[in-house]
């Protein structure tokens, strides 16, 4: 609906001024060759790669979107097999195997993580649900994004009684069991195809987690909407809306960037979750949750079938988490708390 | 805080008629029916069973039938696949398990999760600090369908100590591995905000009065400390009940309990309609009144909190 007053990508580095002179500020104790071209964002980054746990988590991140991305097809080139190729009709080879084990039982470096009940190479699958983990975890936050934000902004920019309105059916959407009923509307509505169950999974999870988002938004929202850059807007003949979205909206970004990173693997568990129950992606789709849940039926034989795609994904989680930490710490450095 | 209570009951009594509102309109709005498989049905058996369910009835018939049942009665209506058997009673058969099993894994969170975040927080930045941190945050990063598989391969297949998936009622070892794999993300996130509650509260000023008056340290953490460090913890126990109920959905799958959660799952699979509704209702008002509780126990701790 405002697509066209989206802000322009340079435009969201803009700062109010009292900001930026905080920056040089602290900045002039710091080395003095560095004193053109940097940002809040420049000094954020300087501060996010002195945090070790949060570097280790952007590698990790970028290894595991790395490999998800090229490395069915590159395993295809490779070796021969997608993630849905069965080896052969052979009743032998179409059983599952530990990791580096080829079908004589002896060592081999084909299918790393051993192969799954029907012969699949297990990597290849966990690779390929890696996709669709983190592109559920991407696609519904972005939906999450451009609701709460929205919501949010419009709420903290208006005020008063429309405020509180607005707010109040937050609070009471936040007391609902929400994924009792993304169940209720996952089983439901459940879609013939898998590309259908999966757009509902986006607008399901989407829709149900931006609550938090508004709330930080109007937050800021409230706090900024009496400075000076505002009035001086609003004194100019700037509308409404353009203010919410031009001005309100590129200095919210900071703490908007921060839960969004936080928010990535809530919804990847969530995802997992749903997918583990049953309710979520479907064959000839996977994820690492109905991975996970294809793995857990064997666990007493064939372990390996759950610890890869749950571990893979444990990883993943973990190296969100701590990136999204190291980049609240380093955007923000009064917001650390928990 | 009378009028407060009152104010709050005003407002969660409605929720809930319209989370079953809400329910209720996503079964009616699903295309299909419960009855309805692989085969169509002959037309003189379809109008039987519409005829029998009230499914010939205009939808709003249908939906103050279902609304005055609970309301008048607190009566929800047969369960569908499960032949003879009231909603009601179904519910009241799977709670205790569900219970059991939910409120001993939150009182696990609580000890362990209120003393590793002391521990870090009055150890900041040492090596307890860190290793408690570091296990929280795998504790938050481990989803508990890898969790409990894990510890079945560990404590059930190998060490032979806890059966893998079975229910032997409340006090018995059937319990232990459920409570453990639900508790786990919880102790993660009770850590983490006993810690950085500690830490806040640490710094401030009663604390160093009491120093300075001369208690033991034992005294200045347990008396004054914790009451204000853990009210995080406090307010955490209302979005920690709402976790608590999708855990056990998942937890109870694992290790085949017949508590809430599983038959919320086989009801949803298998289209009962009147199961649904009444899983979710309850769920509901599980949810909202232990926010007013939540609310109310805050209110009492802080004395800042004043509610109008």
């Amino acid at each position: 609906m405002v697509a066209d007053k989206k802000p322009h990508r340079d435009e969201l580095i803009h700062i109010p001024p009292e900001m930026a002179v905080a920056e040089a500020d602290v900045r002039s104790e710091e080395a003095t060759e560095f004193v053109r071209g940097t940002s809040l964002w420049r000094d954020a980054w300087r501060r996010l790669l002195k945090n070790k746990l949060a570097v280790f988590g952007l590698v990790v991140v970028v290894i595991v979107s790395i490999a998800s991305l090229v490395g069915p097809t590159l395993i295809k080139r490779t070796f021969g097999f997608t993630p849905d190729y069965i080896p052969s009709q052979d009743v032998k080879l179409a059983r599952s195997y530990p990791p580096f084990t080829g079908p004589d039982g002896q060592f081999s470096w084909l299918h790393p993580m051993g192969t799954d009940n029907a012969g699949r190479d297990q990597l290849a699958r966990v690779l390929q649900g890696g996709q669709i983990s983190l592109f559920v975890g991407i696609i519904s936050t972005l939906v999450s994004l451009l609701i709460g934000v929205t919501y949010g902004a419009i709420a903290g920019y208006i005020g008063g009684r429309v405020d509180n309105v607005m707010m109040r059916f937050v609070d009471v959407l936040y007391s609902l069991p929400y994924v009792i009923l993304v169940i209720v509307l996952l089983s439901m509505f459940r879609s013939q195809t898998p590309r259908g169950q999966l757009i509902l999974l986006f607008v399901a999870i989407g829709s149900v987690s931006w609550l938090t988002m508004a709330r930080i938004v109007r937050g800021q929202v409230l706090s900024l909407k009496n400075q000076e850059f505002v009035m001086a807007a609003r004194a100019t003949g700037v509308s409404g809306t353009r203010i919410i979205f031009r001005h309100l909206i590129p200095n919210t970004l900071g703490p908007v960037i921060v839960y969004a990173t936080l928010t990535i693997p809530q919804i990847m568990l969530t995802e997992a979750f749903l997918s583990f129950l049953g309710f979520g992606v479907q064959a000839p789709l996977s994820s690492w949750g109905s991975l996970a849940a294809e793995g857990v039926q064997n666990i007493a034989i064939f372990p390996w079938q759950l610890i890869f795609p749950g571990v893979t994904m444990a990883l993943t989680l973990f190296s969100l988490n701590f990136l999204g930490d190291g980049l609240r710490d380093a955007l923000d450095p009064q917001m650390r708390t928990v | 805080m009378l009028r407060f209570i009152v104010r709050r009951l005003l407002v969660t009594i409605p929720t809930i008629l319209v989370v079953i509102t809400i329910t209720w309109a996503l079964i009616k709005l699903a295309p299909g029916n419960f009855y309805s498989g692989e085969k169509p049905l002959p037309p003189a058996i379809e109008q039987t069973i519409r005829e029998k369910y009230g499914l010939d009835k205009p939808w709003y018939q249908q939906y103050g039938k279902t609304m005055w049942g609970i309301l008048r009665h607190l009566d929800f209506g047969m369960s569908l696949r499960f032949e003879g058997q009231s909603v009601n009673s179904i519910i009241k058969r799977s709670l205790p398990v569900s219970a059991a099993v939910g409120i001993l894994a939150y009182l696990l969170a609580l000890v362990v999760g209120i003393t590793a975040g002391s521990i870090a927080a009055l150890k900041q930045n040492s090596k307890w600090d860190y290793g408690s941190m570091a296990l929280a945050m795998v504790g938050i990063s481990v989803p508990n369908f890898v969790l409990g598989p894990i510890l079945v391969i560990i404590f059930s297949l190998w060490l032979y100590w806890f059966p893998p998936s079975r229910w032997d009622g409340f006090p018995s070892r059937s319990v232990v591995l459920p409570a453990l794999t639900l508790s786990a993300v919880y102790i993660a996130y009770i850590a983490r905000l006993t810690r950085a509650g500690m830490l806040e509260v640490l710094r401030s000023d009663y604390i160093r009065t009491a120093r300075a008056k001369g208690l033991s340290e034992k005294d200045v953490v347990i008396r004054h400390a914790l009451r204000g460090g853990l009210m995080p913890v406090v307010s955490f126990t209302g979005p920690a009940l709402a976790f608590l109920i999708t855990g056990t959905v998942v937890v109870e799958r694992i290790f085949a309990l017949p508590g809430l959660g599983n038959y919320f799952i086989q009801a949803s699979l298998n289209r009962d309609e009147p199961l649904i509704i009444g899983i979710v209702a309850f769920i509901a008002l599980t949810l909202l009144t232990m926010n007013l509780l939540v609310d109310i126990a805050y209110a009492y701790l802080d004395p800042r909190v004043r509610y109008q």
